[in-house]
Protein backbone atom coordinates (compact mmCIF):
# COMPACT_ATOMS: atom_id res chain seq x y z
CA UNK A 1 0.00 0.00 0.00
CA UNK A 2 1.28 3.39 -1.13
CA UNK A 3 -0.13 5.45 1.63
CA UNK A 4 1.61 3.84 5.12
CA UNK A 5 1.29 5.74 8.72
CA UNK A 6 4.75 5.13 10.33
CA UNK A 7 2.81 4.38 13.76
CA UNK A 8 6.20 3.03 15.43
CA UNK A 9 8.86 5.36 15.92
CA UNK A 10 12.07 3.27 16.34
CA UNK A 11 14.34 4.03 19.58
CA UNK A 12 17.79 5.24 17.57
CA UNK A 13 16.63 6.68 14.50
CA UNK A 14 13.95 9.52 15.52
CA UNK A 15 11.16 10.03 12.63
CA UNK A 16 12.66 13.16 11.57
CA UNK A 17 9.24 14.32 9.39
CA UNK A 18 5.82 14.87 10.28
CA UNK A 19 4.40 13.91 6.80
CA UNK A 20 6.86 12.82 3.51
CA UNK A 21 5.10 13.26 -0.07
CA UNK A 22 7.60 12.09 -2.64
CA UNK A 23 6.33 12.14 -5.92
CA UNK A 24 2.73 12.03 -5.60
CA UNK A 25 0.22 11.69 -8.37
CA UNK A 26 -3.05 11.73 -8.39
CA UNK A 27 -5.52 11.11 -11.42
CA UNK A 28 -9.44 10.59 -11.26
CA UNK A 29 -11.28 8.26 -14.08
CA UNK A 30 -13.45 10.95 -16.44
CA UNK A 31 -16.75 9.88 -16.98
CA UNK A 32 -17.51 8.42 -20.68
CA UNK A 33 -14.27 8.24 -21.79
CA UNK A 34 -12.98 4.47 -21.24
CA UNK A 35 -9.75 4.72 -19.87
CA UNK A 36 -9.44 7.98 -19.98
CA UNK A 37 -8.10 9.91 -16.59
CA UNK A 38 -7.69 13.39 -15.32
CA UNK A 39 -4.78 13.89 -13.73
CA UNK A 40 -4.77 16.29 -10.36
CA UNK A 41 -1.87 16.22 -8.51
CA UNK A 42 1.41 15.86 -10.44
CA UNK A 43 4.53 14.79 -9.02
CA UNK A 44 4.16 16.55 -5.47
CA UNK A 45 7.33 16.02 -3.07
CA UNK A 46 6.98 17.89 -0.01
CA UNK A 47 8.12 17.28 3.52
CA UNK A 48 6.65 18.79 6.84
CA UNK A 49 9.42 18.84 9.38
CA UNK A 50 8.01 17.99 12.77
CA UNK A 51 6.67 21.10 14.46
CA UNK A 52 6.84 22.91 11.16
CA UNK A 53 3.80 25.10 9.80
CA UNK A 54 2.82 24.75 5.86
CA UNK A 55 0.55 26.54 4.58
CA UNK A 56 -0.38 24.61 0.76
CA UNK A 57 -1.73 27.27 -1.46
CA UNK A 58 -3.21 27.24 -4.89
CA UNK A 59 -6.35 28.78 -6.84
CA UNK A 60 -9.50 26.51 -7.94
CA UNK A 61 -8.54 23.23 -8.97
CA UNK A 62 -5.07 23.01 -7.86
CA UNK A 63 -5.97 19.69 -6.41
CA UNK A 64 -4.66 20.87 -2.62
CA UNK A 65 -7.83 19.36 -1.06
CA UNK A 66 -7.12 16.12 -2.83
CA UNK A 67 -3.57 16.24 -1.43
CA UNK A 68 -5.06 16.50 2.04
CA UNK A 69 -7.35 13.83 1.59
CA UNK A 70 -4.22 11.69 0.47
CA UNK A 71 -2.15 12.39 3.24
CA UNK A 72 -5.18 11.81 5.46
CA UNK A 73 -5.18 8.26 4.40
CA UNK A 74 -8.83 9.18 2.95
CA UNK A 75 -7.49 8.14 -0.49
CA UNK A 76 -4.66 6.41 -2.06
CA UNK A 77 -2.35 8.50 -4.54
CA UNK A 78 -2.19 6.85 -8.34
CA UNK A 79 1.89 6.82 -7.57
CA UNK A 80 4.55 7.65 -5.39
CA UNK A 81 4.15 7.39 -1.31
CA UNK A 82 2.82 9.32 1.32
CA UNK A 83 4.50 8.91 4.84
CA UNK A 84 3.38 10.25 8.22
CA UNK A 85 4.53 10.07 11.78
CA UNK A 86 1.16 8.46 12.99
CA UNK A 87 -2.42 9.28 12.17
CA UNK A 88 -2.95 12.77 10.89
CA UNK A 89 -5.78 14.95 12.34
CA UNK A 90 -7.72 16.55 9.79
CA UNK A 91 -10.03 19.57 10.21
CA UNK A 92 -12.63 21.08 7.23
CA UNK A 93 -13.89 23.89 6.58
CA UNK A 94 -17.18 23.05 7.78
CA UNK A 95 -16.76 22.35 11.42
CA UNK A 96 -18.32 18.73 11.00
CA UNK A 97 -18.89 18.28 14.85
CA UNK A 98 -21.82 15.87 15.60
CA UNK A 99 -25.01 17.52 16.08
CA UNK A 100 -26.44 14.56 18.10
CA UNK A 101 -23.08 15.45 20.95
CA UNK A 102 -22.49 17.86 22.87
CA UNK A 103 -19.29 19.63 22.41
CA UNK A 104 -18.00 18.26 25.09
CA UNK A 105 -18.64 14.66 23.61
CA UNK A 106 -17.35 15.29 20.54
CA UNK A 107 -14.52 15.53 21.76
CA UNK A 108 -14.71 12.79 24.52
CA UNK A 109 -15.57 10.31 20.88
CA UNK A 110 -12.58 11.44 19.63
CA UNK A 111 -10.79 10.28 23.03
CA UNK A 112 -12.57 7.29 22.95
CA UNK A 113 -11.87 6.31 19.08
CA UNK A 114 -8.27 6.91 20.30
CA UNK A 115 -8.14 4.57 23.22
CA UNK A 116 -8.59 6.95 25.94
CA UNK A 117 -9.87 5.42 29.30
CA UNK A 118 -13.49 6.62 30.55
CA UNK A 119 -12.62 8.69 33.52
CA UNK A 120 -9.80 10.56 32.09
CA UNK A 121 -12.05 11.53 29.13
CA UNK A 122 -14.16 13.91 30.80
CA UNK A 123 -10.73 15.82 32.23
CA UNK A 124 -8.84 15.94 28.87
CA UNK A 125 -11.91 16.98 27.28
CA UNK A 126 -12.12 19.84 29.78
CA UNK A 127 -8.69 20.45 29.22
CA UNK A 128 -8.54 20.88 25.79
CA UNK A 129 -11.76 23.05 25.77
CA UNK A 130 -9.65 24.93 27.91
CA UNK A 131 -6.92 25.45 25.42
CA UNK A 132 -9.44 26.97 22.53
CA UNK A 133 -10.86 29.24 25.52
CA UNK A 134 -14.37 27.62 25.71
CA UNK A 135 -14.37 26.16 29.32
CA UNK A 136 -18.07 26.96 29.71
CA UNK A 137 -18.98 24.79 26.54
CA UNK A 138 -18.64 21.43 27.24
CA UNK A 139 -22.45 20.75 27.88
CA UNK A 140 -23.37 22.88 24.92
CA UNK A 141 -24.93 21.39 21.58
CA UNK A 142 -23.29 22.25 18.18
CA UNK A 143 -26.21 24.79 17.20
CA UNK A 144 -25.90 26.43 20.16
CA UNK A 145 -22.39 27.54 19.65
CA UNK A 146 -21.46 30.41 16.62
CA UNK A 147 -19.59 29.70 14.04
CA UNK A 148 -16.23 30.67 15.43
CA UNK A 149 -16.58 28.56 18.85
CA UNK A 150 -17.89 25.78 16.19
CA UNK A 151 -14.64 25.46 14.74
CA UNK A 152 -12.48 25.90 17.97
CA UNK A 153 -14.61 22.73 19.11
CA UNK A 154 -13.84 21.51 15.71
CA UNK A 155 -10.04 22.38 16.52
CA UNK A 156 -10.27 20.84 20.01
CA UNK A 157 -10.95 17.51 18.84
CA UNK A 158 -8.68 17.34 16.13
CA UNK A 159 -6.17 17.93 18.71
CA UNK A 160 -7.83 15.46 21.29
CA UNK A 161 -6.89 12.83 18.14
CA UNK A 162 -2.97 13.83 20.16
CA UNK A 163 -1.58 13.40 16.13
CA UNK A 164 2.08 14.91 15.67
CA UNK A 165 0.73 15.86 12.11
CA UNK A 166 -2.66 18.30 12.07
CA UNK A 167 -4.25 19.07 8.65
CA UNK A 168 -6.37 21.94 7.65
CA UNK A 169 -8.71 22.40 4.93
CA UNK A 170 -9.40 25.95 4.54
CA UNK A 171 -10.72 25.68 7.96
CA UNK A 172 -11.32 29.56 8.77
CA UNK A 173 -12.66 30.32 4.72
CA UNK A 174 -16.55 30.23 6.03
CA UNK A 175 -16.01 32.79 9.24
CA UNK A 176 -16.64 36.12 9.11
CA UNK A 177 -13.30 38.25 8.58
CA UNK A 178 -13.27 39.82 12.21
CA UNK A 179 -13.55 36.02 13.91
CA UNK A 180 -10.99 34.92 11.33
CA UNK A 181 -8.28 37.10 12.25
CA UNK A 182 -8.70 36.11 16.08
CA UNK A 183 -8.84 32.53 14.95
CA UNK A 184 -5.17 33.17 13.02
CA UNK A 185 -4.27 34.39 16.40
CA UNK A 186 -5.51 31.46 18.50
CA UNK A 187 -3.62 28.86 15.96
CA UNK A 188 -0.66 30.46 16.21
CA UNK A 189 -0.87 30.51 19.96
CA UNK A 190 -1.90 26.48 19.89
CA UNK A 191 0.34 25.64 17.62
CA UNK A 192 3.70 27.18 19.23
CA UNK A 193 2.28 25.82 22.72
CA UNK A 194 2.03 22.48 21.70
CA UNK A 195 4.66 21.91 19.21
CA UNK A 196 2.23 20.48 16.47
CA UNK A 197 3.38 20.45 12.21
CA UNK A 198 0.13 21.58 11.03
CA UNK A 199 0.16 21.41 7.06
CA UNK A 200 -2.83 24.34 5.74
CA UNK A 201 -4.51 24.39 2.74
CA UNK A 202 -5.91 27.87 1.73
CA UNK A 203 -6.44 30.04 -1.38
CA UNK A 204 -6.25 33.09 0.75
CA UNK A 205 -2.61 34.72 0.19
CA UNK A 206 -2.66 36.59 3.30
CA UNK A 207 -4.13 34.28 5.54
CA UNK A 208 -1.36 31.81 4.32
CA UNK A 209 1.75 34.24 4.81
CA UNK A 210 0.07 35.49 8.13
CA UNK A 211 0.47 31.71 9.40
CA UNK A 212 3.40 30.04 7.93
CA UNK A 213 6.53 29.13 8.16
CA UNK A 214 6.47 28.35 5.08
CA UNK A 215 4.36 28.72 1.94
CA UNK A 216 4.03 26.27 -0.91
CA UNK A 217 2.45 27.54 -4.13
CA UNK A 218 0.44 24.69 -6.54
CA UNK A 219 0.18 25.24 -9.98
CA UNK A 220 -3.68 24.22 -11.72
CA UNK A 221 -4.44 21.66 -13.51
CA UNK A 222 -2.48 19.64 -12.52
CA UNK A 223 -1.08 20.43 -9.56
CA UNK A 224 2.20 20.84 -9.53
CA UNK A 225 4.62 22.91 -6.52
CA UNK A 226 5.59 25.86 -8.44
CA UNK A 227 7.44 28.03 -5.88
CA UNK A 228 8.12 27.99 -2.45
CA UNK A 229 8.49 30.63 0.49
CA UNK A 230 10.03 30.70 3.64
CA UNK A 231 8.53 33.04 5.67
CA UNK A 232 10.98 35.38 8.53
CA UNK A 233 8.56 37.67 9.41
CA UNK A 234 8.45 36.59 13.79
CA UNK A 235 5.58 35.33 14.84
CA UNK A 236 3.30 36.89 16.48
CA UNK A 237 2.49 38.30 13.28
CA UNK A 238 -0.63 40.21 12.77
CA UNK A 239 -2.58 40.17 8.89
CA UNK A 240 -1.96 44.23 8.52
CA UNK A 241 1.70 44.07 9.15
CA UNK A 242 3.42 45.62 6.44
CA UNK A 243 5.86 42.52 6.21
CA UNK A 244 3.31 40.07 5.31
CA UNK A 245 1.40 43.04 3.03
CA UNK A 246 4.94 42.99 1.01
CA UNK A 247 5.39 39.16 0.51
CA UNK A 248 1.65 38.66 0.34
CA UNK A 249 1.92 40.76 -2.79
CA UNK A 250 4.89 39.21 -4.12
CA UNK A 251 3.16 35.67 -3.73
CA UNK A 252 -0.22 36.90 -5.65
CA UNK A 253 1.72 37.90 -7.76
CA UNK A 254 3.13 34.61 -9.01
CA UNK A 255 -0.02 32.80 -7.92
CA UNK A 256 -1.88 35.93 -10.55
CA UNK A 257 0.87 33.98 -13.30
CA UNK A 258 0.08 30.87 -13.03
CA UNK A 259 -3.56 31.55 -12.79
CA UNK A 260 -3.21 33.40 -16.13
CA UNK A 261 -1.60 30.76 -18.03
CA UNK A 262 -4.87 28.89 -18.21
CA UNK A 263 -6.38 31.75 -20.04
CA UNK A 264 -4.00 31.53 -22.63
CA UNK A 265 -3.35 28.33 -25.06
CA UNK B 1 -15.47 31.98 -5.99
CA UNK B 2 -13.57 30.51 -9.13
CA UNK B 3 -10.12 32.00 -7.88
CA UNK B 4 -8.14 33.73 -4.57
CA UNK B 5 -8.56 36.26 -2.26
CA UNK B 6 -5.98 38.00 -1.29
CA UNK B 7 -6.83 38.85 2.46
CA UNK B 8 -7.73 42.45 1.43
CA UNK B 9 -11.13 42.11 2.82
CA UNK B 10 -9.23 40.97 5.86
CA UNK B 11 -7.59 43.98 6.24
CA UNK B 12 -10.34 46.16 5.58
CA UNK B 13 -13.13 44.40 7.98
CA UNK B 14 -10.18 43.71 10.36
CA UNK B 15 -9.42 44.77 13.38
CA UNK B 16 -7.25 47.64 12.35
CA UNK B 17 -8.38 49.84 15.08
CA UNK B 18 -6.89 47.95 17.67
CA UNK B 19 -3.23 49.08 17.44
CA UNK B 20 -0.42 47.75 19.05
CA UNK B 21 0.07 44.37 19.36
CA UNK B 22 -2.12 42.17 20.82
CA UNK B 23 -1.27 40.43 24.23
CA UNK B 24 -2.97 36.84 24.78
CA UNK B 25 -5.36 38.51 27.66
CA UNK B 26 -6.47 41.05 25.31
CA UNK B 27 -7.18 38.13 22.68
CA UNK B 28 -8.99 36.29 25.07
CA UNK B 29 -11.25 39.28 25.80
CA UNK B 30 -11.90 39.94 22.16
CA UNK B 31 -13.07 36.03 21.81
CA UNK B 32 -14.98 36.26 24.71
CA UNK B 33 -16.77 39.28 23.22
CA UNK B 34 -17.34 37.31 20.36
CA UNK B 35 -18.42 34.42 21.65
CA UNK B 36 -21.17 36.34 23.58
CA UNK B 37 -22.22 38.61 20.45
CA UNK B 38 -22.66 35.27 18.21
CA UNK B 39 -24.50 32.83 20.45
CA UNK B 40 -28.14 32.12 20.16
CA UNK B 41 -30.38 32.90 22.92
CA UNK B 42 -31.85 30.38 24.70
CA UNK B 43 -35.47 30.96 25.41
CA UNK B 44 -37.27 29.46 28.70
CA UNK B 45 -39.87 26.69 28.23
CA UNK B 46 -43.23 27.96 28.09
CA UNK B 47 -45.91 28.55 30.67
CA UNK B 48 -48.32 26.13 31.56
CA UNK B 49 -51.35 28.20 30.75
CA UNK B 50 -49.62 29.00 27.13
CA UNK B 51 -49.62 24.99 26.53
CA UNK B 52 -52.58 24.65 27.31
CA UNK B 53 -54.16 26.93 25.11
CA UNK B 54 -51.35 25.71 22.03
CA UNK B 55 -51.87 22.33 22.72
CA UNK B 56 -54.63 21.18 24.51
CA UNK B 57 -56.99 22.94 23.60
CA UNK B 58 -57.22 22.37 20.02
CA UNK B 59 -57.57 18.92 19.91
CA UNK B 60 -59.91 18.75 22.81
CA UNK B 61 -62.35 21.39 20.60
CA UNK B 62 -62.26 18.83 17.80
CA UNK B 63 -63.29 16.03 19.11
CA UNK B 64 -65.93 17.77 21.48
CA UNK B 65 -67.35 19.13 17.46
CA UNK B 66 -67.00 15.42 16.01
CA UNK B 67 -69.47 14.36 19.23
CA UNK B 68 -71.89 16.96 18.31
CA UNK B 69 -71.94 16.43 14.90
CA UNK B 70 -72.55 12.74 15.79
CA UNK B 71 -75.39 13.18 18.26
CA UNK B 72 -77.21 16.15 16.13
CA UNK B 73 -77.10 13.58 13.05
CA UNK B 74 -78.99 10.77 15.85
CA UNK B 75 -81.50 13.18 16.49
CA UNK B 76 -81.94 13.84 12.94
CA UNK B 77 -82.52 10.43 12.33
CA UNK B 78 -80.13 10.25 9.04
CA UNK B 79 -79.72 6.40 9.79
CA UNK B 80 -81.41 3.98 11.64
CA UNK B 81 -80.38 2.89 15.19
CA UNK B 82 -78.61 -0.39 13.90
CA UNK B 83 -76.56 1.59 11.77
CA UNK B 84 -75.42 4.61 13.69
CA UNK B 85 -75.80 4.33 16.95
CA UNK B 86 -75.58 6.98 19.50
CA UNK B 87 -72.45 8.09 21.25
CA UNK B 88 -74.85 7.74 24.82
CA UNK B 89 -74.82 3.93 23.20
CA UNK B 90 -71.18 3.65 22.89
CA UNK B 91 -70.31 5.21 25.96
CA UNK B 92 -72.59 2.74 27.77
CA UNK B 93 -70.65 -0.24 26.15
CA UNK B 94 -67.49 1.10 27.00
CA UNK B 95 -69.34 1.52 30.71
CA UNK B 96 -70.04 -2.51 30.30
CA UNK B 97 -67.01 -3.74 29.39
CA UNK B 98 -64.69 -1.69 32.13
CA UNK B 99 -67.78 -2.87 34.81
CA UNK B 100 -67.25 -6.74 33.30
CA UNK B 101 -63.18 -6.34 33.56
CA UNK B 102 -62.77 -6.83 29.99
CA UNK B 103 -62.17 -3.59 28.42
CA UNK B 104 -58.85 -3.44 29.61
CA UNK B 105 -58.10 -7.26 28.64
CA UNK B 106 -59.69 -6.48 24.95
CA UNK B 107 -57.05 -3.93 24.79
CA UNK B 108 -53.59 -5.89 26.52
CA UNK B 109 -54.35 -9.07 23.87
CA UNK B 110 -53.93 -6.73 21.56
CA UNK B 111 -51.37 -3.82 22.78
CA UNK B 112 -49.50 -6.45 23.92
CA UNK B 113 -49.19 -8.54 20.84
CA UNK B 114 -48.49 -4.96 18.73
CA UNK B 115 -45.61 -4.31 20.99
CA UNK B 116 -43.97 -7.25 21.22
CA UNK B 117 -43.93 -8.40 17.66
CA UNK B 118 -43.15 -3.99 16.89
CA UNK B 119 -40.04 -5.40 19.10
CA UNK B 120 -39.02 -8.46 16.49
CA UNK B 121 -39.76 -6.21 13.60
CA UNK B 122 -37.09 -3.74 15.12
CA UNK B 123 -34.85 -6.19 16.32
CA UNK B 124 -34.83 -7.72 12.45
CA UNK B 125 -35.43 -4.90 10.25
CA UNK B 126 -32.30 -2.74 12.37
CA UNK B 127 -29.62 -5.02 10.83
CA UNK B 128 -30.87 -5.43 7.71
CA UNK B 129 -31.39 -1.82 6.99
CA UNK B 130 -27.94 -1.34 8.07
CA UNK B 131 -27.25 -3.95 5.83
CA UNK B 132 -28.75 -2.70 2.69
CA UNK B 133 -27.49 0.41 3.30
CA UNK B 134 -24.15 -0.38 3.85
CA UNK B 135 -23.39 -3.33 1.80
CA UNK B 136 -23.56 -2.88 -1.84
CA UNK B 137 -24.54 -5.92 -2.81
CA UNK B 138 -27.06 -6.45 -0.62
CA UNK B 139 -28.40 -3.34 -1.63
CA UNK B 140 -28.67 -3.83 -5.27
CA UNK B 141 -29.64 -7.31 -4.35
CA UNK B 142 -32.99 -6.58 -1.98
CA UNK B 143 -32.77 -3.02 -1.74
CA UNK B 144 -35.82 -2.36 -4.50
CA UNK B 145 -38.02 -5.77 -2.68
CA UNK B 146 -37.77 -4.16 0.56
CA UNK B 147 -38.90 -0.86 -0.89
CA UNK B 148 -41.64 -2.75 -3.02
CA UNK B 149 -42.92 -4.66 0.47
CA UNK B 150 -43.36 -1.40 1.88
CA UNK B 151 -46.37 -1.02 -0.47
CA UNK B 152 -48.07 -4.67 -0.49
CA UNK B 153 -50.96 -4.21 1.95
CA UNK B 154 -50.16 -6.66 4.85
CA UNK B 155 -53.68 -8.13 4.80
CA UNK B 156 -52.44 -9.93 1.53
CA UNK B 157 -50.31 -12.05 4.32
CA UNK B 158 -52.73 -13.04 6.67
CA UNK B 159 -54.26 -16.32 4.10
CA UNK B 160 -50.58 -17.66 3.70
CA UNK B 161 -49.67 -17.08 7.48
CA UNK B 162 -52.69 -19.28 8.62
CA UNK B 163 -52.22 -22.04 5.78
CA UNK B 164 -48.18 -22.15 6.87
CA UNK B 165 -49.07 -21.10 10.44
CA UNK B 166 -52.32 -22.51 11.54
CA UNK B 167 -54.33 -20.50 13.43
CA UNK B 168 -52.31 -19.37 16.37
CA UNK B 169 -50.37 -16.27 17.92
CA UNK B 170 -47.50 -17.39 15.92
CA UNK B 171 -49.26 -16.26 12.73
CA UNK B 172 -50.34 -13.13 14.14
CA UNK B 173 -46.13 -12.04 14.86
CA UNK B 174 -45.23 -13.65 11.22
CA UNK B 175 -48.13 -10.81 9.94
CA UNK B 176 -46.95 -8.33 11.99
CA UNK B 177 -43.19 -8.70 10.94
CA UNK B 178 -43.83 -9.04 7.18
CA UNK B 179 -45.44 -5.41 7.56
CA UNK B 180 -43.12 -3.47 10.20
CA UNK B 181 -39.58 -5.02 9.30
CA UNK B 182 -39.65 -3.22 5.14
CA UNK B 183 -40.64 0.08 6.62
CA UNK B 184 -38.12 0.12 10.09
CA UNK B 185 -35.42 -1.23 7.42
CA UNK B 186 -36.50 0.84 4.63
CA UNK B 187 -36.36 3.59 7.33
CA UNK B 188 -33.10 3.44 8.21
CA UNK B 189 -31.78 3.14 4.83
CA UNK B 190 -33.49 6.56 4.22
CA UNK B 191 -31.56 7.60 7.23
CA UNK B 192 -28.09 6.14 6.30
CA UNK B 193 -28.58 7.25 2.95
CA UNK B 194 -29.09 11.31 4.17
CA UNK B 195 -26.06 11.47 6.75
CA UNK B 196 -23.68 14.21 5.35
CA UNK B 197 -20.53 12.38 3.55
CA UNK B 198 -18.67 14.87 6.01
CA UNK B 199 -19.78 13.07 8.91
CA UNK B 200 -18.18 9.67 7.52
CA UNK B 201 -15.01 11.66 6.81
CA UNK B 202 -14.92 13.27 9.86
CA UNK B 203 -15.25 9.95 11.67
CA UNK B 204 -12.65 8.25 9.64
CA UNK B 205 -10.24 10.15 10.56
CA UNK B 206 -10.65 9.69 14.22
CA UNK B 207 -10.29 6.26 13.65
CA UNK B 208 -13.62 5.19 13.08
CA UNK B 209 -14.27 2.04 10.49
CA UNK B 210 -16.49 -0.99 10.48
CA UNK B 211 -18.95 -1.34 13.25
CA UNK B 212 -17.28 1.73 15.63
CA UNK B 213 -18.48 2.97 12.58
CA UNK B 214 -21.75 1.64 12.69
CA UNK B 215 -22.29 2.53 16.82
CA UNK B 216 -20.50 5.88 16.49
CA UNK B 217 -21.42 7.30 13.44
CA UNK B 218 -24.06 5.60 10.98
CA UNK B 219 -26.67 5.12 13.78
CA UNK B 220 -26.95 8.41 15.59
CA UNK B 221 -26.14 10.07 12.53
CA UNK B 222 -29.02 8.37 10.89
CA UNK B 223 -31.63 8.34 13.84
CA UNK B 224 -34.45 11.06 12.55
CA UNK B 225 -34.67 8.73 9.62
CA UNK B 226 -34.68 5.81 11.36
CA UNK B 227 -37.78 6.79 13.71
CA UNK B 228 -39.30 7.83 11.11
CA UNK B 229 -39.40 4.39 9.87
CA UNK B 230 -40.01 3.18 13.27
CA UNK B 231 -43.32 5.10 13.24
CA UNK B 232 -44.25 3.99 10.05
CA UNK B 233 -43.12 0.32 11.11
CA UNK B 234 -45.72 0.60 14.45
CA UNK B 235 -48.28 1.72 12.24
CA UNK B 236 -48.01 -0.87 10.00
CA UNK B 237 -47.73 -3.64 12.38
CA UNK B 238 -50.48 -2.11 14.43
CA UNK B 239 -52.99 -2.33 11.07
CA UNK B 240 -51.40 -5.85 10.34
CA UNK B 241 -52.24 -7.19 13.22
CA UNK B 242 -55.53 -5.60 13.20
CA UNK B 243 -56.34 -7.32 9.73
CA UNK B 244 -54.89 -10.70 11.05
CA UNK B 245 -57.28 -10.36 14.15
CA UNK B 246 -60.52 -9.87 11.61
CA UNK B 247 -59.99 -12.29 9.54
CA UNK B 248 -58.49 -15.49 11.36
CA UNK B 249 -60.75 -16.02 14.72
CA UNK B 250 -60.39 -18.85 16.94
CA UNK B 251 -61.30 -19.67 20.97
CA UNK B 252 -57.25 -20.32 21.50
CA UNK B 253 -56.57 -16.61 20.38
CA UNK B 254 -58.82 -15.12 23.10
CA UNK B 255 -60.58 -11.25 22.15
CA UNK B 256 -58.36 -8.64 20.84
CA UNK B 257 -59.94 -5.33 19.70
CA UNK B 258 -59.69 -6.98 16.11
CA UNK B 259 -62.35 -9.53 17.26
CA UNK B 260 -64.03 -7.30 18.93
CA UNK B 261 -64.88 -5.71 16.02
CA UNK B 262 -65.43 -9.00 14.14
CA UNK B 263 -68.01 -10.04 17.22
CA UNK B 264 -69.92 -6.85 17.09
CA UNK B 265 -70.57 -7.33 13.19
CA UNK B 266 -71.64 -10.99 14.22
CA UNK B 267 -73.52 -9.85 16.85
CA UNK B 268 -75.13 -6.96 14.41
CA UNK B 269 -74.44 -4.56 17.47
CA UNK B 270 -73.37 -1.52 15.83
CA UNK B 271 -72.01 0.22 19.17
CA UNK B 272 -69.83 -2.32 19.93
CA UNK B 273 -68.22 -2.12 16.51
CA UNK B 274 -68.08 1.18 16.83
CA UNK B 275 -66.40 0.61 20.59
CA UNK B 276 -63.78 -1.77 19.08
CA UNK B 277 -62.70 0.90 15.80
CA UNK B 278 -62.75 4.08 18.67
CA UNK B 279 -60.48 1.70 20.77
CA UNK B 280 -58.34 0.68 17.76
CA UNK B 281 -57.55 4.54 17.19
CA UNK B 282 -57.08 5.60 20.45
CA UNK B 283 -54.41 2.84 21.05
CA UNK B 284 -52.63 3.79 17.85
CA UNK B 285 -53.15 7.49 18.83
CA UNK B 286 -51.65 6.96 22.64
CA UNK B 287 -48.67 4.77 21.08
CA UNK B 288 -48.06 7.86 19.07
CA UNK B 289 -48.42 10.70 21.49
CA UNK B 290 -46.69 8.73 24.75
CA UNK B 291 -43.93 7.31 23.05
CA UNK B 292 -43.07 8.22 18.97
CA UNK B 293 -43.91 12.16 19.63
CA UNK B 294 -41.26 13.06 22.47
CA UNK B 295 -38.45 10.98 21.08
CA UNK B 296 -38.49 12.14 18.13
CA UNK B 297 -39.35 15.54 19.20
CA UNK B 298 -36.59 15.40 21.86
CA UNK B 299 -33.95 13.86 18.79
CA UNK B 300 -34.87 17.26 16.69
CA UNK B 301 -34.36 19.70 19.26
CA UNK B 302 -31.02 18.36 20.61
CA UNK B 303 -30.20 18.53 17.10
CA UNK B 304 -31.36 22.26 16.66
CA UNK B 305 -33.83 20.99 13.93
CA UNK B 306 -36.91 21.74 15.46
CA UNK B 307 -37.48 25.60 15.10
CA UNK B 308 -41.23 26.18 16.13
CA UNK B 309 -42.30 24.97 19.22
Amino acid sequence: MAATFTSTVEDTTAVTYAARIEHVSKSFPVRGTPGGSQLVLDDITLDVAPGEFVTLLGASGCGKSTLLNLVAGLDRPSAGSIGTDGRPALMFQEHALFPWLTAGKNIELALKLRGVAKPERRQEAERLLGLVRLEGAYGKRVHELSGGMRQRVALARALAQDSRLLLMDEPFAALDAITRDVLHDELTRIWQETGLSVLFVTHNVREAVRLAQRVVLLSSRPGRIAREWTVGIPQPRRIEDSAVAELSVEITEELRGEIRRHGQH
Amino acid sequence: MASTDTGADTEKDGATALGDRRTSSDLAGVEAGLDALDSVQAGGPAPLRETLIRKVLPPVTAVALVLVVWQVLVWAHVAPDYKLPAPSDVWGEVHDAWTQGTLLGYIWTSVSRGLLGFLLALAIGTPLGLLVARVAFVRAAIGPILSGLQSLPSVAWVPPAVIWLGLNDSMMYAVILLGAVPSIANGLVAGIDQIPPLFLRAGRTMGATGLREARHIVMPGALPGYLAGLKQGWAFSWRSLMAAEIIASSPDLGVGLGQLLENGRNNSSMSQVFLAIFLILLVGIAIDLLIFSPLERWVLRSRGLLVTR
